[in-house]
């Protein structure tokens, strides 16, 4: 998507966002929270409302490379600082490997909490490429799935963390540079 | 499973456009010409209602159920081209459009019948009569796990053999050889003598000039190809790169936001409001009385919700304003001792039985309100225009939604286009159409397109409830041990009408309900009935086991003498659940058995209880759904039911207090999660019965397993969900009250 062009009203400030390598401009009051930022000003429907307090994980981005809940983040404070949302998780030819792990373990059902689940449990590959059950119990327990998918979770983490496939994101990149 | 490439294949989307569609084994004749611009473009041919063939000999399955993760889309395409003989790889499908042409017969029909297997001889009349029942009613419910046991067997196995059958009679006319020589394979039609060999699309347009057969054979087992297999759902790619389009995700220009504030109390309305304040707040366009909720228009969603919150709403007093849980339990308890009870099930003389037993065991089991908590929270799109009317929504009924919100704005149903979306998240809750019905009264009203979303706390405080439920038993017990009579007095009885009944050989039965109306609205939550009813008869199954001194096992398994099928199955459960495996201090094994929507299904539960906190490490379950069409999909279906059915017996309860329902967001209604989720072990026996469903069987037997094995564990008996509300320790070791 190309950048957003907007006209300010002169009042608010335009806030600059980086989101998947992309720079952005949006006219918003500065403690709108992401979530909303990104799905209703950018189009990047991918990243989902789900509770609003931050208690079930549906809107979880990247945040300089953190998994964090866009719903209680304002616009404000990730100023400048690159953003992943599940659009941008895959490089430029294959899926993450989380992802393809994800569809060769038919982990989804509704599939509405899934690009939380991917982006909590990418950022804690990144951190902890070879998880223990109990690590991927603390990274990953702040995600509902209604559908109660969590063993196949469990076991997509698993496949990607044993088959140690280089877990190699681009914006993580980005953000980290 | 094999790799898929990002983008290689189409997920389900929805065709528009009306029109009248009468399936094959309705009743003969060709409808394709009537429904042929409706589905399909430049180079396809319809060959019958369900199937679409186009000029790279891509297969299309039109399918008439949505898709809330249950994974039927695919498996009913399945079943289509299993019985089409088609390429798996070259078939893909739609879902059909909300018209009344696509009203589900073959799922009314299932449900009239109940699973009972029409004779062949029968079909074409009898389907005459469903078409008509369902287009009355206004169905194209996605629900009561239907899908494949009756849509597929009676729609779309019986759709792909016709086309099929179509397809060689057009090949047998254009190769002017006789039908009975040809064969047909990989979307395929084959003449073995001769070395003819073309594909369905040669024949495609000439087949679909032929008049569809009312009965075509259909394989048996033993020639099935496609299903049975686990092959990869269609809708799983785009739900891993946030492509997938939810209700939620539609988005165009001009469209304008609006979040709303239901009565708090069920049946107030708007007395007065004062919006002064919201409307001076920044993008807000409109505040707008419905009479039973106010909503606010903006220009975007976050500042809907910060004005509505600044939005003085006085509500009408309606006498409920002091309904308390407590107090709705006192009254259940008191109609059931009070009223005459309606009969449900009368075997023998339970009364008679009872007054000469050696001993009488009573028990009465509680369950609370239920909210269904989809992930995707309640949400509609309505453009409201010149007299007609558009809705974008992930509905479990689409039709029934085009004629509600028909009804509400004073339109034609002709008037009102339905277009449906992937839904995260039915559970029985997206059968409903109250949303839609909001989202367009708003569209009137401010006179512009609007995407209205609930926020998370109205979701769970303006559902329609797994009802709360008292249920009181009483057993006449020998000093045999023998079961004399059961009998049972609930209130609030809906569907299944079976959910109460109990497999076991017990002599002198009487089932009953009575009513307790009261003002919290009900509806069909994941297994329905069942979900109550399964943790109340197995509970005290369980109970009379320990009465008698036997293991609750074999005391099933004793009671079930001769029932080979479900014996199966609970054997099953108790092999692979090691139910004899030596168990530590602090933990404990349960198990239950509940046969629902055509399935059976047997769950034993292994928990830890240490320091009061109860860990679920392991669920096994067996599960005879006839025949797996999909046997990861079936898995799939049992873990998802066992999470959910988890989830409410551990943490779920809806309290009413001053009338209104207490909880409001995941802080206070408890979800299981990646932590406290079992390991959980599914095993499949195909017995060739009856096929049954899939989506609801793997709830109802979780809690009683779940409450036996906490039993088994601690010696506190769980008679009143959730299992949170209780302390356990773990030095009882002998049972309470017995």
């Amino acid at each position: 998507m190309a950048p957003i062009e907007d006209a300010t009203d002169g009042i608010q400030k335009m806030i600059k966002l980086i989101i998947n390598d992309q720079p952005y401009e949006v006219d918003v009051a500065p403690d709108t929270p992401l979530l909303w930022v990104v799905r209703e000003q950018l189009g990047l429907t991918g990243t989902k409302f789900g509770c609003g307090i931050a208690q079930c994980g549906a809107c979880t981005v990247h945040v300089g490379g953190n998994p964090t809940r866009s719903c209680v983040l304002p616009v404000s404070a990730v100023e400048g600082l690159a953003i992943t949302t599940i659009e941008g998780l895959a490089g430029d030819d294959a899926l993450h490997p989380l992802q393809q792990a994800w569809i060769d373990e038919q982990v989804p059902q509704c599939g509405y909490c899934q690009s939380g689940q991917l982006m909590s449990a990418a950022a804690l590959l990144q951190s902890s490429p070879n998880p223990s059950d109990d690590e991927i119990n603390r990274a990953m327990s702040g995600n509902v799935c209604r559908c109660g998918m969590y063993g196949r979770i469990r076991r997509a983490i698993k496949k990607v963390a044993s088959n140690e496939v280089e877990i190699f994101d681009p914006k993580m990149e980005t953000a980290n540079g | 499973m094999g790799k898929w490439s990002r983008r290689g294949f189409i997920s389900a989307g929805v065709i528009g456009g009306s029109a009248l569609l009468i399936g094959v084994a309705i009743r003969p004749g060709n409808q394709n010409s009537i429904l042929a611009p409706y589905v399909t473009s430049e180079g396809e041919n319809l060959v019958s209602t369900w199937v679409k063939i186009d000029a790279d000999n891509w297969v299309t399955a039109i399918v008439p159920h949505s898709e809330m993760g249950q994974g039927a889309q695919t498996a009913l395409a399945q079943m289509l081209a299993d019985e089409l003989d088609a390429d798996w790889q070259k078939v893909r499908f739609l879902e059909a459009p909300a018209e009344d042409g696509y009203a589900n017969y073959p799922l009314i029909k299932g449900y009239v019948l109940n699973g009972t297997p029409i004779p062949s001889v029968l079909m074409g009349t009898a389907d005459g009569v469903f078409q008509r029942v369902a287009k009355s009613m206004h169905m194209q419910v996605t629900g009561g796990s239907l899908s494949i046991r009756s849509t597929g067997l009676y729609g779309m196995r019986v759709g792909g053999a016709a086309a099929r059958s179509m397809l060689m009679d057009a090949a047998a006319t254009q190769w002017q050889v006789p039908v009975a020589e040809l064969s047909t394979e990989m979307s395929h039609v084959v003449h073995q003598a001769s070395g003819k060999r073309g594909t369905y699309a040669e024949f495609a347009a000439a087949a679909g000039e032929l008049s569809p057969p009312t009965v075509p054979p259909l394989k048996s087992p033993d020639q099935f190809r496609i299903m049975g297999k686990s092959v990869p759902r269609h809708d799983i790619p785009a739900k891993v790169d946030g492509t997938a389009r939810f209700g939620i995700d539609v988005n165009f220009e001009g469209m304008k936001y609006a979040t709303i504030a239901a009565a708090p109390v069920f049946g107030a309305t708007v007395d007065s409001y004062d919006a002064i304040k919201a409307m001076t707040m920044p993008g807000v366009i409109e505040v707008i009385n419905l009479g039973t909720a106010i909503g606010v228009v903006a220009e975007g969603y976050w500042q809907a919700k910060q004005a509505m919150s600044q939005v003085n709403i006085k509500w009408t007093s309606t006498g409920n304003d002091a309904v308390e849980t407590g107090a709705l339990f006192e009254q259940f308890s008191q109609a059931i001792d009070n009223q005459e009870p309606k009969e449900d099930l009368s075997v023998g003389d339970a009364k008679a039985a009872m007054e000469g037993a050696a001993k009488v065991v009573e028990r009465e089991y509680r369950v609370p309100y239920l909210a269904h908590a989809c992930m995707e929270p309640m949400n509609a799109t309505a453009q409201v225009e010149n007299g007609q009317c558009k809705i974008w929504i992930g509905s479990q009924d689409p039709l029934r939604c085009k004629h509600h919100v028909a009804e509400a704005l004073g339109l034609e149903p002709a008037a009102v286009e339905v277009s449906n979306h992937l839904m995260g998240g039915g559970f029985g809750r997206r059968a409903l159409t109250d949303v839609a019905i909001q989202a367009a009264q708003l569209s009137q009203a401010a006179g512009v397109p609007i995407k209205l979303i609930w926020s998370r706390e109205e979701d769970i405080q303006h559902d329609f409830y797994r009802p709360a439920v008292v249920s009181k038993f009483r057993a006449a017990v020998a000093d045999s041990g023998e079961i004399q009579a059961w009998e049972n007095t609930y209130v609030d009885k809906h569907e299944p009408v079976e959910a109460p009944h109990i497999p076991y050989a017990i002599d002198n039965q009487s089932i009953g309900f009575v009513d307790s109306p009261t003002h919290v609205p009900f509806g069909a939550w994941r297994s329905v009935d069942h979900s109550q009813h399964g943790f109340f008869t197995e509970s005290f199954v369980d109970e009379l086991a320990y009465e008698v001194k036997e293991d609750p096992y074999q005391f099933r398994r004793r009671l079930l003498a001769g029932n080979d099928r479900l014996l199966k199955v609970l054997d099953l459960a108790a092999e692979k659940g090691r139910w004899t495996a030596p168990l530590k201090i602090g933990q404990g094994r349960g198990i239950a058995l509940q046969q629902s929507f055509g399935s059976i299904v047997a769950e034993v539960v292994e928990v830890t209880v240490l320091k009061g906190k109860v860990s679920v490490d392991r669920v096994t379950v067996a599960v005879d759904a006839g025949f797996a069409v999909s046997p990861d999909g079936l898995t799939a279906q049992m873990e998802s039911g066992v999470i959910y059915g988890l989830t409410a017996a551990l943490f779920g309860e809806v309290e009413i207090t001053e009338g209104r329902v207490k909880q409001g967001n995941f802080d206070s209604y408890t979800m299981i999660r990646m932590n406290d989720a079992p390991e959980i072990d599914t095993h499949i026996i195909n017995s060739h019965e009856h096929w049954g469903g899939a989506g609801e069987p793997g709830t109802p037997a979780v809690a009683p397993a779940l409450t036996a094995a906490i039993f088994a564990a601690t010696g506190t008996r769980v008679r009143q969900l959730p299992v949170k509300n209780y302390k356990f320790d773990v030095e009882i070791l002998e049972e309470e009250g017995a």
